[in-house]
């Protein structure tokens, strides 16, 4: 049931709007060059933290259609009288949201790191940081898809949730990304472990709080 | 006989208002129980409590397996209707055919009319081979033929040793225990 379940988010994550995120993505990395100037030098600097924030907007895009379709469709309930526990249902859907969120982040960030002057070193350790980050800011957008489902204009209650969350997973990432303290990619890894571990136990009993 | 459903004493609590309380019911092999009362006496309430998607405040319920159709269709809307259903599992093609939707196996979900949708989840529960159902205003948006084929469906099921709850405001057709909420 779990491995249909994934499929089938993946299916409907794939479909319509997944290309929407990277797109955005994209266009807050082009946005760079015009407010900081043409600089190489300046952009190169800003360049792995400018798409770390580019990464952390492109994640509030999808959270809407996450949780929310599935609950007010019945799917949820469906789900849980075939005994299905809401944390694995939870889990199913971060593991689909990642396989659609994850990997156009880290294809848009090729030509976004050619937008913003960066060299091929500092491209491979974005990558890397981003790799492990998306996974963290996947199960979180899940999470708060789930606490926020059901609420009117749960779109922005949604990033005034995330955003702040995000502030290790982006303070480590962000650091990684740089080449900074050898620590930071293993303390980014810890963070995002402890979100991918967390959000399936937040999001569950967050469904479960919605259906009474 | 066995009990497919049994309420022990139960009350249920909504948003601070007390539905109802000391609830005893048991519905058994080839049984069916309609339950009555007016718009807001706790109906669909007491289905999703059966279901288990609500939790009694007292008492206690037991269950066997069941399926739920209640109004929400929770059917891919992009899907082919039968895609859609066969993701929920079960032996479907019976089932369509018994709710008179077979045709529309290659229509996708959102063209579907209530009427239709309806249909398609009164299949869903056919199609789990579950030996309790648990319906929720079962009659709603469906025409004669529709209400014709439901009475059908529920009587075979019954014949074949299965039960159902009904929350309706609407009579059923044929015999059925009846149960008044809200008085």
């Amino acid at each position: 049931m779990i491995g249909s379940l994934i499929g089938r988010d993946v299916r409907r994550g794939s479909t319509g709007a997944t290309w929407i995120p990277a797109a955005f993505f994209l266009l807050v990395v082009a946005l760079i060059p015009f407010a900081l100037g043409p600089d190489a030098k300046v952009l190169q600097r800003a360049g792995p933290g400018v798409l770390w924030i580019a990464a952390l907007t492109a994640a509030l895009l999808p959270i809407e259609r996450l949780v929310e379709p599935d609950r007010a469709d019945g799917v949820l309930d469906q789900l849980i009288v075939r005994g299905m526990a809401e944390e694995i249902i939870a889990f199913a859907k971060i593991a689909a949201h990642w396989l659609t969120f994850g990997p156009l982040l880290l294809i848009a960030a090729i030509p976004g790191s050619a937008l913003l002057a960066m060299s091929g070193q500092s491209l491979v350790r974005t990558e890397i940081a981003l790799a492990i980050g998306s996974a963290g800011l996947a199960s979180l957008a899940v999470a708060i898809a789930a606490v926020t489902s059901g609420f009117a204009r749960s779109g922005s209650l949604a990033a005034l949730l995330l955003l702040p969350l995000a502030i290790p997973l982006l303070i480590f990432g962000a650091a990684a990304s740089v080449g900074g303290h050898p620590s930071a990619l293993p303390l980014e890894a810890a963070v995002s472990l402890l979100l991918i571990a967390g959000a399936p136990f937040v999001a569950g009993a967050a469904i479960r709080a919605t259906m009474t | 006989m066995t009990a497919l459903l049994r309420f022990d004493g139960v009350a249920l609590r909504r948003g601070g208002r007390l539905l109802f309380e000391d609830l005893d019911l048991e519905i058994g092999t080839g049984e069916a129980l309609q339950v009555v009362g007016p718009n807001g006496s706790g109906k669909s309430s007491l289905i999703r409590l059966a279901a288990g998607l609500l939790r009694q405040e007292r008492g206690r319920v037991e269950r066997s397996p069941f399926a739920l159709a209640d109004d929400q269709p929770a059917l891919d809307r992009e899907l082919p209707l039968g895609r859609a259903l066969s993701f929920w599992g079960g032996a479907l093609e019976p089932a369509l055919d018994a709710l008179g939707i077979s045709h529309l196996a290659r229509v996708r979900v959102r063209l579907l009319s209530s009427g239709q949708l309806k249909r398609a989840t009164l299949a869903r529960a056919a199609a789990s081979g579950a030996p309790l159902w648990l319906v929720d205003e079962p009659l709603n948006a469906l025409d004669s033929d529709g209400a014709e084929r439901l009475a059908k469906l529920l009587a075979d099921h019954r014949a074949a040793g299965g039960a159902v709850l009904a929350a309706s405001h609407q009579p059923l057709a044929g015999d059925w225990t009846r149960l008044e909420l809200g008085e």
